[in-house]
C-alpha cells in the first residue's frame, strides 16, 4: 500500500500511521498494584485484542483508557513520529447493559439525547433524525431507529450501543467482551461491522475477548495482559508464546485446534 | 384576569363554570396537571413513585416546623422544607446503606408524625385538615399567577435537564461515560419534583398529590413507545383527569382531589388491557 493511500482518510488524523500509546502505566488502589508498568500501542486501522485471565487487570486498563480512574504514566494519541495530539477521545461498548426493558424509549430517543440539547420529549427534529440514521447506518442498525430499546434482541442492542459509541467518532473504540448475551449470528454480524470500521474508518479498536476463535479471525494484534504486558504480537505468535501456555494451560490447546 | 374569565364564559357553556371559584379551580387544574404529569414520566422511569409519596407526606412536617420557627407564609415553609427533605432522602438513598424502600418508608413516617405532633398541639389539628385533602375551590387569583410562574419556570428547568436525565434513567454508567454528572442531575430533578409537589399540595392535598404525579404518567407509559408519546399522553391524561374530576366533583358534590385521582385511576386501569393488546399486535 502506498503512503498516499494510507493518508487518504475520512477525518484528519485518524489514519493507519497514528496510534494510542500507553506508556509505563501503573495503577494502584488501596496498596494493591492492579497494573504495573504497562506499555503498548493501539494502532489506527487495526484491531488489537486484549486477552488475559480473570483478575489480570483488563477492566482496570479500560477504566484508565476511559479516564475513569487515576494512574501513573501516560496515555497519548500520537502520530507516526511520536508527536502527540493531546487527550484521546474514547468510545466504549460495555459488556453488560442493564436497563429497564419497559421504558418507553426508542433507539432514536437514546441517540438524539446525546446529540442535541433539545429535549427528546418534544420530539426529534428532522435534522437530528438524519444524523441518528447516519450514525446507526455505520453500525448496520439503521432499521432499528424507531424500535423501542427494550424490544431489541441482544445483537441488535449491541449494534445500537456500537453506533452510540461512534458518536462523536472516537480516536479509540473499546469493545468489552461483546459476545456475552448475543447469539452466534448476531455476534458475527457485529464483528463484521467492527472489522469494516477498522479498515474503512481507520479506527483504533481494542477488543477484550475470551473467544480465541474470534481473536484469531479478527485481531491484527494481540496483547496478553497479566498485571503487566506478558506478550504482544500476531494472534498465532501470542497463542504459541510460553506466557500464554502458562496462563491458559487448557485453552492453549483449544486455540491450537481452532487455528488449524 | 377579567379577560380570561370572559374568554372562559364564551368557550365553556356549562352551568358549573358560571361561578368564579369553578373558573379558578379549572385554571388551576390546567396549570398544575401538565407539569406534574411531565415530571411524573421521569419519576416513574426512575422508580421514584415511593419517594414522591414520602415527599408529599413531609408537607405536614414542613408546615409544622414553619409554624414553630415563626414563618407565616405556608408556601415558603413548604418549599424550603420540601427541597431539604428531598435532598436528604436522595443523599441517604445514594449512599446505599439500606434498601431504598425501607429508608423512604422511614422518612415518610417521620414526616407525618412530626407534622401531626406539631400541628395537633393544643388539639388544633382540625385547622390544618384541609392540607390532607386539599382545597382547590378556594384558590385565589394571586395563587393562580404564582402557579403560572411556577409552571413556566418548571418547564424551563425540565427542558434543560431532560436529555441528561433520560440517559441517566436508561443507564447511569452510560450517562457518566458521556460526561453527565449523574448525581448533580438527579439532585436537580428531585428538587424540581419537590417544588412542583409543594406548590400543588395546598390545592390537591397530602393524601392525593402523589397519585396526580404518578398515575397519568404510569398510564401513559403503559401505552407509549417513545419519550415524545409518553410525555404527550401523560399531559393529556393529566388534563383529562383534572377537568373531568372537577366537573364530576361539582355534579356529585364531592371532594375535588378524590374525584380527579379516581379519573386518573380509571385511565390507568384502561391502559393495562390496551398495553396487552398493543403487545399482542407487536
Amino acid at each position: 500500500m502506498k503512503v498516499s493511500e494510507l493518508l487518504k482518510t475520512e477525518n484528519g488524523h485518524n489514519c493507519h500511521l497514528c496510534r494510542v500509546a500507553v506508556d509505563h502505566l501503573t495503577v494502584t488502589a488501596e496498596g494493591d498494584t492492579l497494573l504495573k508498568d504497562v506499555s503498548l500501542h493501539i494502532h489506527c486501522g487495526r484491531l488489537t485484542a486484549l486477552v488475559g485471565p480473570n483478575g489480570a487487570g483488563k477492566t482496570t486498563l479500560i477504566r484508565a483508557l476511559l479516564g475513569q480512574i487515576g494512574y501513573q504514566g501516560a496515555i497519548e494519541h500520537q502520530d507516526a513520529q511520536g508527536k502527540h495530539f493531546g487527550a484521546i477521545r474514547t468510545g466504549y461498548v460495555p459488556q453488560h447493559f442493564p436497563f429497564d426493558k419497559q421504558m418507553p424509549v426508542t433507539v432514536c430517543d437514546l441517540l438524539a439525547s446525546v446529540m442535541t440539547k433539545r429535549p427528546v420529549w418534544l420530539g426529534v427534529s428532522k435534522k437530528t433524525r438524519e444524523e441518528v440514521a447516519r450514525t446507526l447506518s455505520i453500525a448496520r442498525a439503521e432499521g432499528l431507529m424507531d424500535k423501542r430499546l427494550g424490544a431489541l434482541s441482544g445483537g441488535e442492542l449491541q449494534r445500537v450501543l456500537l453506533a452510540l459509541a461512534l458518536y462523536p467518532l472516537p480516536d479509540l473504540l473499546i469493545l468489552d467482551e461483546p459476545v456475552s448475551g448475543v447469539d452466534q449470528n448476531g455476534l458475527s454480524t457485529f464483528l463484521d461491522v467492527v472489522d469494516e470500521l477498522t479498515r474503512k474508518n481507520h479506527l483504533a479498536i481494542l477488543l477484550v475477548s475470551h473467544d480465541w476463535a474470534v481473536v484469531r479471525r479478527y485481531a491484527d494484534e494481540v496483547v496478553l495482559l497479566d498485571r503487566t504486558v506478558r506478550a504482544v504480537g500476531r494472534p498465532d505468535e501470542v497463542f504459541e508464546s510460553a506466557a500464554f501456555r502458562e496462563l491458559f494451560p487448557v485453552s492453549g490447546l483449544a486455540a491450537d485446534i481452532t487455528g488449524r | 384576569m377579567e379577560t380570561v374569565y370572559r374568554v372562559m364564559d364564551a368557550l365553556l357553556p356549562f352551568a358549573c363554570f358560571r361561578y368564579t371559584f369553578m373558573k379558578n379551580a379549572l385554571l388551576a387544574m390546567l396549570l398544575l396537571t401538565p407539569l406534574l404529569s411531565l415530571l411524573g414520566t421521569m419519576a416513574v422511569n426512575q422508580r421514584m413513585a415511593f419517594f414522591s409519596d414520602a415527599l408529599g407526606h413531609s408537607a405536614l412536617a414542613g408546615v409544622g416546623l414553619g409554624l414553630l420557627l415563626g414563618v407565616h407564609d405556608i408556601t415558603v415553609s413548604l418549599l424550603i422544607f420540601g427541597i431539604l427533605w428531598a435532598l436528604m432522602i436522595s443523599r441517604i438513598n445514594r449512599s446505599g446503606s439500606a434498601s431504598a424502600d425501607t429508608i423512604i418508608s422511614v422518612f415518610s413516617s417521620t414526616g407525618i408524625a412530626l407534622g401531626l405532633l406539631i400541628l395537633s398541639r393544643g388539639g388544633g389539628f382540625s385547622n390544618y385538615s384541609s392540607l390532607l385533602t386539599g382545597d382547590i375551590l378556594s384558590i385565589g387569583r394571586e395563587d393562580l399567577v404564582w402557579l403560572l410562574v411556577a409552571l413556566i419556570a418548571g418547564l424551563g428547568v425540565w427542558v434543560l435537564l431532560y436529555n441528561r436525565l433520560l440517559l441517566t434513567a436508561v443507564s447511569p454508567e452510560l450517562a457518566r461515560s458521556r460526561g453527565v454528572r449523574t448525581a448533580l442531575i438527579e439532585y436537580a430533578f428531585v428538587c424540581l419534583v419537590a417544588v412542583a409537589v409543594m406548590l400543588a399540595i395546598r390545592w390537591v392535598g397530602v393524601l392525593l398529590i402523589n397519585a396526580l404525579l404518578i398515575l397519568p404518567a404510569a398510564a401513559a407509559r403503559n401505552v407509549s413507545r417513545s419519550s415524545a408519546q409518553n410525555a404527550l399522553l401523560a399531559v393529556i391524561f393529566g388534563l383529562v383527569s383534572g377537568v373531568v374530576g372537577l366537573v364530576l366533583a361539582y355534579q356529585l358534590d364531592t371532594g375535588v382531589g378524590a374525584a380527579v385521582v379516581l379519573c386518573a385511576a380509571v385511565l390507568y386501569f384502561v391502559s393495562l388491557p390496551v398495553r396487552r393488546w398493543m403487545k399482542a399486535k407487536g
